[in-house]
């Protein structure tokens, strides 16, 4: 059965009567001896990336016909080399940290990502993606149903969301902390000393109730115990500073919080990491230093570049797969606002140290003849080659190590994606 | 401190309100329940004095820096209108402006990318009376035509500076139709996904091409400004066919029309869209979670009632909001404290529960921002993610940090008016005075014995002034801050 998020409101209650419990810590004996954990990081590019800004068919000739003033020019891109169909393909010219981890082979692409009659609405994409379920995008997230699939009871810090709110892929009948930052996760009080202890003390034995019958002030009630039982080990976590320095962005600052709970070990499998501002309708401004796109790959390059030399250093690139998702690629054609509008297929990218990287599936050719396969909508967007559902399914299988037909309900696993 | 009146009072003032001041219980305590929706409904009889009242004594602070320029400063205006939450004496009309604040939500980031910071700001919050072009910002609009008409507000939002940079309309022409805003209008402010299809998108681009910007007014004195103009040689005049009826004889195509009346093509797609029965189910349904409840599946009958009050008024919103307000479902016993509280209405209850004398509004901005609500910035144009989704942990730990924050900056005051009601003899009475002040959903078994056991939990009970601070703050911090509290 399906659980809606209204019956996750609902039934609420009953996730929270499991007890919580102390997180398996791998200690540093134990990974000195070579034990491995396997951290996900989901990364959500929001608004709806351009890929082809990002992953450049820089030789076909409607690359540039097609976007006359937003096109990167050949001479510019960061050539990764071929695909399957012997399409050159380039990076966009900022991303030079992420192109060194794919000359690493820690970089996959997967291209022309998607599914059947993809949707172009910001809202109703995002939830498919976060629920891989395009016929009830109202479902629980399907990271979410991944961290109610293991065995109870499941600790609080399982999961670790970097932003202020649940992200609809983590929603689950567990609860999973929002921690946006770290060193303002803590309990303040009114008091000092022994008052102030008297005011936690009582502020955890309230938290740890579980009303019966009120599911909606149990969910409250469930996110102030989930709160109280981690802001001990989050602490610990807010004094980490990376090496080499993290840039000042929120997404890089974000990355790094994930990283010291990587490094402080405090038991959590899943993160959730984004990064905004992709829904370029105007001004796109690909090429100039300082333009939309052009910032938004310089964040996106320097965050994920810091965060893979710090685990790198740290020996814990081994643990870790970054994934990355956004609800749809935009047009192919730029608009003329010298932008463009909302798409359908799309790039995905998977990083870590035991990616197998490369480029996986074929670049879409940008011929504007309606007959063209790997097009649609009238040759406008870009048509998917590989469901998104085969991307998680592989994820599922080969790094979390559970069965992805049960958690995607159908069988998509797909020959040839074995990225991970 | 508030005390509690009538239950059915308080129920309306958190609801139609943002809670309730001494004052406002007083008010409204007098009247009766039809009364009370009466008053509230026609808000035009009490005088709009709210914001001559910044920076008098009596009332909350705000943090001027230099100036205080809410015309032209986001924090400012941000203070503003928290400051109006907390004194207006036209509750509705500020709740009213903050469900459409949603409802068409706008975010200041991208217009200050665009346009300025200080132009951003304006295009928002400026006030015609005050800004040297009579300039009204979105949300002054949107105060203006708070219980307007429908048709009206949504004509408006159309032309509205700020949406037409959020939403792209500004760069909307023939020769490359910005599809952007097409597409939000149905999908978000009218009938909702599902009920338009992608070619209804194609088509409603073409219809608003040539609803742009200009920049009328003399640079000098900051007349210059950005307005919308209908600029008809951008214009697409070609035909325009949709999946649902535009017109009332169930004609589904705009026909071709010149250039220079091609204005009109958008304003039959508004009304269309204004006038369709799906529009007014969308509305009802939202209208329901906001001021009825969230828990349990929608209500039918009361989806079908408002939404034909909608249909039959035309669109008027106090005829609709009077129907919501004195619905049975409105005043059924289970609809009390069955909505998750917004961050701003928690912030405004408990500012107006415990006290706000020498508090500044600028010191809830950054708690705010952590229980995830920054005005003028939602974070898209579907608005904020509400019900259980405001409750994070971080969100739920920023809401009990806030309950401390108040707690303590009211410390001293506590203590007197613990004192003037004769409520420090006993930790029981300090117990019943703090809980009758900070009205709760039901408590969960235990948690006011818990509540109990923390006033004698450290020293036998003395009423010393030194005590009551710290048991008086730190009881109210417990109470604002419990799960009970943050149902409204």
């Amino acid at each position: 059965m399906k659980v809606t998020r209204r019956q996750f409101v609902k039934g609420g209650v009953a996730a929270f009567t499991v007890t919580f419990a102390a997180p398996e810590f791998l200690t540093d004996v134990a990974r000195a001896q070579g034990a491995h954990v396997r951290n996900l990081v989901v990364l959500y590019m929001s608004g709806g990336n351009d890929s082809l800004s990002m992953v450049i068919p820089y030789t076909d000739p409607f690359y540039a016909s097609r976007r006359p003033s937003i096109a990167v020019p050949a001479g510019q891109v960061l050539q990764i080399g071929t695909d399957a169909s012997r399409k050159a393909l380039g990076l966009h010219p900022r991303l030079t940290g992420l192109k060194q981890i794919f000359d690493q082979g820690r970089l996959a692409l997967i291209q022309r990502t998607g599914y059947e009659n993809q949707s172009r609405s910001h809202f109703l994409g995002t939830d498919i993606w976060s629920t891989a379920d395009p016929d009830n995008a109202q479902a629980l997230g399907w990271v979410g149903r991944y961290l109610d699939s293991l065995p109870s009871p499941v600790d609080p810090l399982v999961g670790w969301n970097t932003t202020g709110s649940l992200p609809h892929v983590l929603q689950a009948r567990t609860a999973v902390p929002a921690i946006a930052n770290p060193a303002g996760y803590s309990f303040s009080s009114p008091n000092a000393g022994a008052e102030a202890a008297a005011e936690r003390a009582t502020a955890l034995r309230i938290a740890s109730h579980v009303p019966v019958d009120r599911p909606e002030l149990a969910f409250v009630y469930g996110s102030s115990r989930a709160a109280m039982d981690t802001l001990d080990r989050v602490a610990s976590v807010a004094t980490y500073r990376g090496s080499p320095a993290y840039p000042n962005t929120g997404f890089a600052q974000a990355l790094q919080a994930v990283a010291g709970a990587m490094s402080r070990s405090v038991g959590t499998r899943v993160f959730y990491v984004t990064t905004g501002g992709f829904d370029t309708h105007s001004a796109q401004n690909v090429n100039a230093v300082g333009g939309a796109y052009f910032n938004l790959m310089a964040t996106l390059n320097d965050g994920l570049t810091a965060f893979y030399n710090d685990l790198r250093n740290q020996a814990l690139l081994e643990d870790t797969l970054v994934l990355s998702f956004s609800e749809f690629g935009r047009r192919i054609s730029e608009n003329g606002s010298l932008g463009t509008d909302h798409g359908s297929a799309s790039v995905m990218m998977a990083m870590g140290g035991r990616v197998n990287g490369g480029l996986y599936g074929t670049a879409p050719d940008l011929s504007p003849d309606p007959r063209n396969p790997t097009l649609e909508n009238n040759a406008a967007d870009v048509r998917y080659e590989t469901d998104f559902r085969s991307v998680y399914a592989q994820v599922l299988e080969n790094w979390l190590g559970t069965d992805s037909v049960r958690l995607l309900g159908g069988n998509f696993r797909k020959n040839g994606l074995a990225f991970v | 401190m508030a005390f509690p009146s009538d239950r059915r009072i308080e129920h309306l003032l958190r609801r139609a309100g943002f809670g309730a001041r001494p004052d406002e219980l007083a008010y409204y305590g007098e009247m009766s329940v039809p009364q009370a929706v009466h008053a509230l409904l026609d808000f035009e009889a009490i005088p709009d004095a709210v914001d001559d009242f910044i920076a008098q004594p009596g009332f909350v602070n705000t943090t001027i820096r230099g100036q205080f320029l809410p015309q032209s400063n986001i924090v400012d205006a941000r203070q503003r209108w928290l400051f109006r939450m907390i004194h207006s004496d036209r509750p509705l009309q500020e709740k009213m402006t903050l469900f459409w604040h949603n409802h068409f939500a706008t975010g200041y980031t991208k217009i200050a990318g665009t346009l300025g910071a200080a132009e951003a700001a304006r295009y928002f919050a400026a006030k015609p009376s005050t800004d040297p072009a009579r300039v009204q910002g979105q949300i002054e609009m949107l105060r203006e035509n708070a219980l307007g008409n429908f048709r009206d507000i949504l004509l408006n939002i159309a032309k509205d500076t700020a949406m037409l940079v959020w939403l792209d309309g500004r760069t909307n022409t023939k020769a490359k139709p910005q599809e952007n805003f097409a597409r939000e209008i149905m999908e978000l402010f009218t009938m909702g996904v599902g009920n338009y299809t992608e070619d209804d998108v194609y088509a409603g681009a073409r219809v608003f091409t040539g609803w742009n910007l200009a920049r009328p007014g003399a640079a000098a004195a900051g007349g210059q400004h950005y307005e919308f103009v209908y600029n008809a040689g951008q214009h697409d005049t070609a035909a325009k066919t949709f999946s649902f009826p535009i017109y009332g004889d169930g004609g589904k195509t705009i026909a071709a029309r010149g250039a220079a009346d091609g204005m009109q093509d958008g304003i039959d797609l508004i009304d269309a869209l204004a006038a369709s029965p799906i529009t007014a189910r969308y509305l009802a349904t939202k209208l329901y979670r906001f001021f009825v409840t969230e828990f349990g599946a929608v209500n039918v009958n009361f989806v079908q009632r408002v939404a034909s009050v909608f249909l039959r008024s035309r669109g008027d919103m106090k005829a609709v909001m009077r129907e919501v307000l004195l619905s049975p479902e409105f005043w059924d016993e289970s609809a009390y404290f069955a909505r998750y509280s917004w961050p701003v209405e928690f912030v405004v209850r408990a500012l107006k529960d415990i006290g706000w004398i020498g508090f500044s509004v600028n010191d809830a901005l950054t708690p705010l921002s952590n229980m995830g609500q920054i005005l003028y910035e939602p974070p898209d144009v579907a608005g904020w993610d509400t019900g259980p989704a405001w409750f994070s942990t971080g969100a739920m730990l920023a809401r009990m940090n806030f309950a401390s924050t108040i707690a303590f900056n009211q410390k001293v005051k506590l203590v007197s008016a613990v004192k003037a009601a004769n409520a420090s003899r006993t930790p029981d009475a300090l117990l019943s005075y703090f809980s009758d002040a900070l009205v709760t959903a039901p408590l969960d078994g235990g948690v006011r014995s818990e509540w109990s056991n923390y006033l004698r939990a450290t020293g036998a009970w003395t009423g010393s002034d030194a005590q009551l601070e710290a048991k008086s703050s730190g009881l109210v911090h417990l109470i604002a801050g419990s799960p009970e509290y943050q149902l409204v």
